[in-house]
């Protein structure tokens, strides 16, 4: 009895163990293909060409700046308005918001969070692109600022699930004790449980800005996919083409094996690597800040 | 396996047109006749259509229609996976060197006509331009539509995504002019949109936009400019007789490719696609019709 239990035991933490380093087995994997299909690109391009400013691949012109300009702006854009945003409605559910309020705001977010972003790429195209070319007087309204308003859409949810969760999980006796000191409502969020919350908050950013890089579908259809070198305020205003939408535009028919191939995967790298980068900074910030908080705790 | 696929998406695809001819046996017969037809987008729903009216009078015959491109469907001719590839340019020399290394002889068949239409928005006064007035107005050459006889608006210039056979065909006859030696680009702030549709719903908001498309995909609340080949040439407005008789100067032949000369029920699909019937279809979608082979 005894014996056959420690065997169930035995396979059930095998098992869960498996599943923990399936997800490094299968980021190493992912990587290892991009890498596979990517780097031959240096063999077939030169790297002047790489960084030319002009995208045009069926005259092999491969020119990557513009693209990943185009990712930055319309990602920073997205952050811009889905972590002030975020966050906020976080602390509005979280903090201030009644019981019942609560429970409807908390689902109507996730449902938010559930919208496929193709049908938002259409009200894109339908209502949000026409009615900002009116409104900001845009030759037209399909511009890097129009992905970033539906990205950062699409990112808020995200960002106010995770963080809400964050929220929630700091003890009440640590507001309790701000309010015991005299600290006013705005007092207690800002200095005490939004920074206990820390880690969790910089989680939910973080995820949002993951959602927001990566997203393909929207930003094909409202940034207009011009391959322009995106370095000046107004680039936000006008027609960008992201990496993503690049991926996905030009995969589907492109011959295997070429050389445009190659440079596709090789954007599919730089992507990755980006935001591996995004995402090493982030946890050695959350990093550094735990280990403060526990030198002034000791 | 494989067969079982393309029963099922054959059967999909008939579901309107076959009723009780193509379940009462579905599977029984290993003689069904199977077409595999991929490639241009711009011919996709003309082969779909086509093939759905194939397939009604002729239950016995199965023809799965893919799209994906012009070089996807001739890819797939020279690996041997289509029967019949459709394209929207005629194949490539190094397409054909391809195909013959790989033991597959492309035939070539015309099966109708497309025209390109220039598009703007009606609220545009421009109605019409010259072949090098487009081209210096995709070519980044002109950015103001007061500088082609319109309103003073910046010009938006709209085009399809560079892996679509339309817009190989527009950069070559119109931004180039027909020149192989030219080197002009589409300037680089023009939008590539992955869709007809996306064009059309951006020309029909925007009215600093300029936009092209095939005939057969131009709604009727978008305006059409007149062109003319030359300065000085007779503008020409493009509708069916115009493309027939040569007079609208952006207007190309849609081929199907086969390997080797066809045989079979290929071969009678083919002489079915160039008969009068099949023809009246291509004029229904708004392409043109070829007339007389």
């Amino acid at each position: 009895m005894e014996k056959s239990l420690n065997w169930g035991e035995f396979v059930i933490t095998r098992l869960i163990r498996a599943s923990g380093y399936s997800a490094i087995i299968f980021v190493a994997l992912i990587f290892f293909f991009l890498v596979r299909e990517g780097l031959p690109t240096f063999g077939e391009v030169d790297i002047s060409s790489l960084t030319n400013i002009r995208w045009y691949p069926i005259e092999d012109r491969f020119g990557i700046l513009p693209l990943i300009t185009g990712s930055l702006i319309v990602t920073i854009g997205a952050t811009l308005i889905a972590v002030p945003f975020g966050i906020g409605t976080a602390i509005y559910i979280s903090e201030i918001a009644p019981r019942w309020m609560r429970e409807i705001l908390k689902p109507l977010v996730e449902l938010l969070g559930g919208l496929p972003s193709v049908v938002l790429g259409f009200l894109g195209i339908l209502v949000l692109s026409p009615f900002l070319r009116v409104f900001l007087d845009l030759p037209t309204g399909l511009t890097a600022f129009t992905g970033s308003l539906l990205l950062g859409g699409i990112a808020v949810p995200t960002v106010v699930s995770v963080a809400e969760d964050a929220l929630d999980a700091v003890p009440r006796a640590y507001r309790e004790g701000a309010w015991a000191l005299g600290a006013t409502r705005w007092q207690t969020i800002w200095r005490v449980t939004l920074p206990a919350a820390r880690s969790g908050v910089l989680t939910a950013i973080m995820l949002g800005v993951g959602r927001a890089i990566g997203e393909t579908m929207t930003v094909m259809m409202v940034t207009g996919n011009a391959p322009v070198l995106a370095v000046h305020l107004g680039s936000l205003f006008s027609p960008v083409r992201t990496m993503t939408a690049t991926i996905a535009a030009e995969m589907g028919e492109v011959a295997s094996g070429s050389t445009h191939y190659h440079v596709l995967f090789f954007i599919g790298m730089v992507l990755f690597l980006i935001s591996l980068g995004v995402n090493i900074a982030a946890s050695s910030v959350v990093f550094r800040a735990k280990k403060r908080a526990e030198r002034i705790l000791s | 396996m494989k067969r079982a696929l393309i029963f099922f998406l054959l059967s999909f695809l008939t579901l309107t047109s076959c009723s009780l001819k193509s379940t009462s046996n579905p599977s029984s017969d290993s003689s069904a006749l199977y077409i595999e037809n991929k490639g241009s987008d711009t011919i996709v729903n003309l082969a779909l259509a086509w093939a759905e009216r194939y397939q009604s009078e002729h239950p016995d015959v199965r023809i799965s229609v893919t799209g994906g491109g012009s070089g996807t469907g001739i890819a797939s001719l020279i690996n041997g996976t289509v029967d019949i590839a459709n394209a929207s340019r005629k194949i490539k020399q190094e397409e054909i060197d391809e195909a013959q290394a790989n033991g597959v002889s492309p035939v070539e068949f015309i099966v109708a006509r497309d025209a390109i239409v220039v598009i703007v928005n009606p609220e545009n006064p421009v109605d019409q331009l010259t072949l090098k007035q487009i081209s210096d107005i995709y070519s980044g050459k002109y950015n103001n539509w007061s500088e082609v006889g319109g309103d003073d608006r910046p010009i938006v210039r709209l085009s399809r995504e560079t892996n679509s056979g339309t817009h190989v065909y527009f950069l070559e006859t119109v931004l180039r002019l027909g020149n192989s030696e030219d080197e002009t680009l589409f300037s680089m702030d023009t939008l590539l949109l992955p869709s007809s549709e996306g064009i059309i719903a951006e020309v029909r908001q925007n009215p600093n936009a300029i936009g092209y498309d095939g005939l057969g995909y131009v709604p009727d609340d978008l305006k059409m400019i007149a062109i003319a080949k030359e300065e000085g040439g007779a503008y020409v407005l493009p509708s069916i007789p115009t493309v027939n008789d040569k007079t609208y100067p952006i207007a190309r032949d849609l081929y199907m490719y086969t390997d080797g000369e066809p045989t079979g029920v290929i071969k009678e699909y083919l002489e079915w696609i160039l008969s009068a019937e099949a023809q009246e279809i291509v004029a229904e979608l708004g392409f043109v019709p070829v007339g007389g082979e």
